[in-house]
């Protein structure tokens, strides 16, 4: 018996560029679905009762000893507790080096006249500032790219790459502790993160002990 | 600011396992020199004019098409500025993308370690040395990004695997940066995280200081792609008098 979108106990659309911010509680699934393909969905999480306790880039990599996140990938804090597994993952690879747009990284990246455009980070300021007036730009560091593709060369060359996503294709993790979920689905045009079109995607939950037939147990990295 | 000088304006060596913070003002150039083999230099970047504004890994990485620092690279900030640029470097090779080892790991890999027993040589680890020298400037937790781990080689395979190359740093290797912005610069000279030893080695460094030259216009790290040129146009805008 596969998760059914009927039992979802959360079931949203998030239009391209827009946040989204929400709560997934110890045990719930969270699903991230790429609808249309190549869609980057930046994204962090934090401790729902902490949030200075939140999502670390370099602690998950570290800890898996790998740059890439998919199946098995335990995504790790700042105190390096796990607070979400991947589960399941149609996609194969998901980003954690590119960070977030911004409006002044666009004008060191492409150039000073794309400041305007709107960025990640602005999604990122405006959906914690509603959340929590104590939460600023000092909350968000590196976060995932999920469906995004950044390959690492042995010699040391990054590159955004066209994206390895297609329609449909989706991530799946288990909370391990109570989290707060800070989405930006990427509003980027100027690079091919987003295949210069950013689309939809969609965001399930669903409550503890639902049946995953594809779930299973992962250890930590070595 | 006037021409190149190496009159050195001070200097420190941070003992192995030390964990170390200093204001260094634009135009200031600090050269961190491996005393010995196998170094590693932990570091975070901040803005000292306003702590919020920050080191960041990604945008550094992506603005220069690199996974690694060396030479002719630049450290960005989060607001699209340059807090420092690396203008010499005689190891090729700093990491940026591994993080910080804690407690729990330095206890796992080497055993318990207190001071009572072994007073200044009881094991240090990354993160509580960070927190350590950020509690001084009001700064902690939230504070704690992806930080640099200077003279460390880690390279990755096609599948993304990570690989530590213990030959990488020798002794009297150093890397030169020069301060674009007044930063805080906060450092720890733990073992790189994923450096297999299960010795205990922390290594120390020297720190020395001197007056940078102008920042020319043909300057290799501004001339490194067009990302660079208007990074430093942007960090230049902020010190206009």
């Amino acid at each position: 018996m596969n998760l059914s979108a009927t039992d979802a106990i959360n079931d949203e659309i998030v239009a391209a560029g827009e946040p989204w911010l929400g709560a997934v509680e110890k045990g719930q699934i969270l699903r991230i679905v790429d609808l249309e393909g190549n869609q980057a969905v930046d994204t962090l999480f934090f401790n729902l009762h902490d949030p200075q306790e939140r999502y670390s880039a370099v602690d998950t990599i570290r800890a898996q000893g790998k740059l890439y996140l998919s199946t098995g990938t335990e995504l790790r804090s700042n105190l390096d507790s796990t607070m979400l597994t991947i589960i399941e993952d149609t996609c194969g690879r998901h980003d954690t080096l590119g960070g977030a747009c911004s409006a002044e990284s666009n004008t060191v990246r492409y150039a000073h006249e794309k400041r305007h455009m709107h960025s990640c980070r602005d999604n990122f300021l405006l959906a914690l500032s509603t959340y929590d007036q104590k939460l600023t730009k000092r909350d968000l560091p590196p976060n995932i790219n999920f469906f995004m593709n950044v390959p690492v060369t042995a010699t040391g060359g990054l590159e955004f790459a066209d994206g390895i996503s297609a329609p449909g294709r989706y991530v799946q993790m288990r909370a391990n502790m109570d989290v707060l979920v800070l989405i930006s689905n990427c509003p980027q045009l100027n690079n091919p993160c987003n295949a210069f079109n950013p689309t939809p995607i969609q965001i399930m939950i669903w409550e503890a002990g639902a049946n995953i037939p594809s779930d299973r147990e992962t250890t930590r990295g070595s | 600011m006037t021409s190149s000088s190496s009159t050195e304006l001070w200097n420190v060596r941070v003992e192995a396992g030390e964990h170390w913070s200093g204001i260094l003002r634009r135009g200031t150039m600090l050269r961190i020199t491996a005393l010995q083999a196998r170094a590693n230099v932990a570091a975070l970047m901040y803005n000292f004019e306003l702590l919020s504004e920050r080191y960041n890994m990604p945008d550094t990485l992506k603005a220069q098409h690199t996974a690694f620092l060396t030479s002719g690279c630049v450290c960005y900030s989060d607001m699209g500025r340059i807090l420092c640029s690396i203008t010499a470097d005689t190891c090729g090779w700093h990491d940026t993308v591994c993080g910080l080892s804690d407690a729990a790991m330095v206890a796992e890999k080497h055993g318990p370690s207190r001071f009572q027993e072994q007073r200044n040589a009881a094991h240090k680890n990354g993160r509580d040395s960070m927190l350590n020298e950020l509690g001084k400037y009001g700064l902690g937790k939230r504070d704690l990004v992806a930080n640099i781990n200077f003279f460390s080689r880690i390279t990755a395979d096609e599948d993304g695997g990570l690989h530590f190359d213990p030959e990488h740093c020798r002794a009297g290797a150093f890397v030169d940066l020069r301060f674009e912005m007044h930063t805080l610069l906060v450092l720890a000279t733990c073992p790189h995280p994923l450096d297999p030893d299960t010795s205990y080695r922390p290594r120390p460094v020297s720190l020395s200081a001197t007056r940078a030259a102008q920042v020319a216009p043909d300057d290799p790290c501004r001339m490194r792609c067009p990302e660079n040129a208007r990074g430093f146009q942007n960090t230049e805008r902020a010190f206009l008098t």
